[in-house]
């Protein structure tokens, strides 16, 4: 087998609570860790420049854009992809999206889901525009805005009697 | 050429080009935990193409269209479970291989394409449905020796008169051996509990937890990734590669020159891109070298001026209704490149061996890509297994197959499974552009304001000659929405003049509905200006013999409140009949400046029967965002052979804070299902356009509608 000499130091993330060290190069984009070296295949490649969100993960409960953060950059940090934000689709953003059938064609909606998960950390009931404001960085070219905009708000409504995990 | 003609030689295309019939069936997890699972050879049975019962009284749907979003692993489900009397919910549903069981006569091929899948899937999955359903009883009652006539099917059982019961799981086995009945009845209307329900989506579950299996998901052991160098000008060639300094980076196992470029293989994605930008490559540029903008207008132009087309409507005398008209309006407008700018940029995943492909993609056209994948490979047709997975965004850019033979040559060039991806970059800079188009068009009235002349002459690339050659005559793709002008006029003509503009062009999502209606909703306009008439008088005065057509359009004028805008806002109107489905949308916008900005769009809906009024509501509302992106800011400019647009930041397309409010009313029918994937898309370009000159009094007769 071809196996290059590492001359890079690992780097210790923690992602969806495990902690665990990459061997990668510090430039790969986080989303490629998460993509092909720990298979996290639900975190999606869009534009590759932080433009369009469908690689939206939370980083210490902040949504960032995957594609353009170097892992070698991370050391320490704690990543949720969209596999660690519940257990069985539990979480109520994804009961919320469920509700409302949100998706259609699926590719932008674990960056959606993330991107609204860290808005509702910080402003538990978002207005209109505090959802416009919060997800403006994600494209849906199939237009499933409207329905994104309803579950949000429902997700909050709903986290008021389940908490989230 | 009729479209049954043309179709013909699609299908004849197709036919002796490959077909085959061969793949086992491969399960496509919609919810599971990604991965790749083959279907288990379980006892119980195929009862058609599209129906398998396991013994352990399981259901898988075939289902033979591709899922980008507009909800056929719902739909087509929908259609088999009501006549075989079982609930949706536990249905497990697998992408189709090739087949021909499996091609849609409408496209003449296994084609997801002309919104027509339900349209295709109606009467044939009802009928399959209904008898591998009495074809389970048979079996039953055959266990039994009873009566068929005794025993009914409800909810995956069968019962006899004396109460005895078996499971559809029980006899699925001897149920498929016996041969297919001939007179099965439909159920009537009245009785159906799943058709007409805005059922839950299936696919929506894997598609909130991550596990949804996209093409640039697949995993397979062993696999390598690759990135795709193509010549920076549109249909250049490779000259020289000077791969020393990648071919000795990190992962890189091979540097190649395929037929679609360069390509670098490595152990991880992000090690072929870096590899892939540091090979030196000279590109001949060929033909292209000083293609622009420019160019192509006058390419159209010349031939415009050149041709008259060939006709592919002629009702009187066009002309002479024009030379003895009181007062004539002319106008020429015109279309732009689009981008189709999937969410999932292209990627295709193969494993080639000497016996064999197995090809993971997510394809429109999975017979086409079968063929396509064995010519790379050097394989017969038969030898490929291709594997349907999720489709992130269609579009229509996925009909194309550009991006399967570069991933063929590699697996088979390394012995491995190779997933090649397209950059955004890569997806926007060689994409198959909608294409351009300049249409000329001609009203005749007479003495009291009457239209009683319409010309239009369409000069466009053709589609259809690039993708499924040949086509004799009219290419009946660039004349959609034209040929079924609806409204009455004695004198009609439309006729098409076939100009290629050096690049590839392709289907894109409501194809040329989006560049006639247009032209002809923004002339009908622009007609009413000169006859000093409402636009929405002039439309409905014409349309006593189209009572679909009128009733969409006086829906649409109430419930938008026609002629009666809040302070500061204007309406316009337009009216299309595309895919056998009729809408009218008014567009409410502002204009402040330069800056035209949309507050609402009001659409009625008349699409005959709704298999799921939940889906088609979300088609009509995403394909009004579809079109919005594309009326306000869709533009490809090409500057020295090259595209200039390269990602998001330059090729705008519509985000959530600039979301109008979108208001859907569909209308109750009983007339046969009429596609709702793409017509919507047509009308927002000229509503907007038509609300634009009721605020301004400019006409805009060029897309992205810009002021100034």
């Amino acid at each position: 087998m071809h196996q290059a000499k590492r001359e890079y130091d690992l780097t210790i993330i923690t992602v969806n609570e495990t902690a665990l060290n990459v061997d990668a190069a510090p430039d790969t984009p986080l989303l490629w860790v998460l993509r092909d070296h720990l298979g996290l295949t639900g975190t999606k490649f869009g534009c590759g420049k932080a433009l369009c969100g469908a690689c939206t993960v939370l980083m210490d409960g902040s949504a960032v854009r995957s594609c353009s953060l170097p892992v070698g950059s991370l050391a320490g940090r704690s990543v949720t992809t969209i596999e660690g934000l519940s257990k069985n689709r539990s979480h109520p953003l994804q009961l919320a999206w469920i509700e409302g059938d949100v998706p259609q064609c699926g590719y932008c909606q674990s960056g959606q889901i993330m991107a609204a998960a860290a808005l509702l950390r910080r402003t538990p009931e978002p207005s209109d525009a505090d959802i416009d404001a919060a997800m403006a960085g994600n494209i849906c070219r199939c237009g499933t805005y409207s329905r994104i905009r309803r579950a949000v708000h429902r997700a909050a409504a709903l986290m008021k009697t389940v908490p989230a995990s | 050429m009729s479209a049954a003609e043309q179709s013909l030689n699609r299908r004849e295309f197709l036919t002796t080009a490959a077909l085959s019939c061969g793949g086992l069936v491969i399960s496509l997890s919609l919810t599971g935990c990604g991965g790749r699972t083959t279907s288990k050879p379980a006892a119980g049975g195929q009862l058609n193409a599209w129906l398998k019962i396991g013994a352990d009284n399981g259901i898988t749907v075939i289902v033979d269209r591709s899922e980008m979003g507009q909800g056929v692993y719902t739909a087509l489900p929908m259609l088999l479970a009501e006549e075989l009397a079982v609930d949706l919910n536990s249905i497990a549903v697998v992408a189709a291989p090739v087949g021909d069981a499996y091609i849609n006569p409408g496209n003449g091929g296994q084609i997801t394409g002309t919104s027509n899948s339900v349209q295709d899937a109606w009467e044939k999955l009802r009928l399959a449905a209904a008898q591998a359903r009495t074809m389970l009883i048979a079996a039953a009652a055959l266990q039994w020796q009873v009566d068929p006539a005794e025993c009914r099917a409800s909810q995956r059982s069968i019962v006899n008169a004396r109460g005895q019961s078996l499971t559809y799981g029980d006899v699925a086995e001897a149920a498929a051996r016996l041969p297919v009945p001939k007179d099965v009845k439909l159920k009537a209307p009245a009785d159906w509990q799943i058709i007409g329900r805005p059922l839950p989506r299936l696919d929506t579950p894997g598609k909130v937890d991550g596990s949804a299996e996209f093409g640039i998901d697949v995993k397979l052991p062993g696999m390598l990734h690759a990135a795709l160098a193509q010549s920076p000008v549109l249909g250049g060639k490779v000259k020289t590669v000077d791969a020393a300094a990648a071919a000795t980076m990190p992962g890189v196992r091979k540097v190649m020159a395929t037929s679609s470029g360069v390509v670098v293989i490595a152990d991880h994605f992000w090690q072929a891109l870096k590899a892939r930008d540091a090979v030196k490559i000279t590109w001949d540029p060929g033909p292209n070298a000083k293609l622009d903008n420019a160019a192509i207008r006058a390419l159209l132009a010349r031939a415009a001026a050149a041709d008259p087309g060939l006709s592919a409507r002629a009702d009187g005398d066009a002309a002479g209704a024009l030379k003895s008209a009181r007062k004539v309006v002319n106008a020429v407008y015109e279309l732009p490149l689009l981008a189709h700018a999937t969410m999932e940029p292209m990627n295709c995943t193969a494993d080639v061996r000497a016996d064999g492909c197995d090809l993971y993609v997510g394809t429109q056209v999975q017979q086409v890509a079968q063929i396509t994948a064995a010519t790379a490979a050097g394989l017969k047709p038969a030898q490929v297994r291709v594997h349907t997975t999720l489709l992130g965004g269609g579009f229509g850019r996925r009909l194309d197959v550009d991006f399967i033979p570069a991933a063929v040559e590699a697996s088979k060039a390394v012995g491995a499974p190779v997933k090649l991806i397209w950059t955004r970059e890569d997806d926007m800079t060689h994409d198959t552009y909608r294409p351009p188009a300049r249409e000329a068009i001609s009203a005749g009235l007479d003495a009291s304001g009457r239209l009683v002349a319409l010309q239009l002459h369409i000069v466009e690339p053709s589609i259809t000659a690039r993708m499924f050659p040949p086509v004799k005559g009219v290419d009946d793709s660039t004349v959609e929405a034209a040929v079924n002008y609806p409204y009455d006029v004695p004198n009609v003509a439309v006729n098409w003049t076939r100009q290629e503009v050096g690049i590839d062009v392709g289907y894109m999502r409501s194809v040329s509905h989006a560049l006639n209606c247009f032209v002809i909703e923004s002339f009908m306009d622009e007609v009413a200006a000169a006859a000093g008439r409402n636009p929405l008088e002039l439309r409905s005065g014409l349309l006593d013999k189209k009572p679909r057509h009128q009733r969409v359009l006086k829906l649409a004028a109430e419930r938008a409140g026609w002629g009666d805008a809040p302070k500061g806002r204007h309406q316009g109107i337009a009216l299309m009949e595309g895919y056998t489905t009729h809408l009218a949308q008014v567009a409410e916008v502002s204009v402040e400046g330069r800056e035209i900005r949309v507050h609402r769009i009001v659409c009625v809906v008349d699409c005959g029967r709704m298999v799921n009024p939940a889906i088609v509501q979300s088609q009509i509302e995403g394909g009004i965002v579809f079109g919005l992106s594309a009326a306000l800011w869709g533009e490809i400019t090409i500057k020295d052979g090259e595209v200039q647009q390269t990602n998001f930041n330059n090729y705008r397309v519509l985000r959530a804070p600039e979301l109008p409010s979108i208001d859907v009313h569909l209308i109750e029918s009983d007339e046969a299902p009429g596609g709702i994937g793409e017509p919507s898309v047509a009308l927002v370009a000229p509503a907007i356009a038509n609300a634009v000159f009721a605020a301004t009094g400019k006409r805009l007769r060029s897309l992205p509608l810009r002021l100034g």
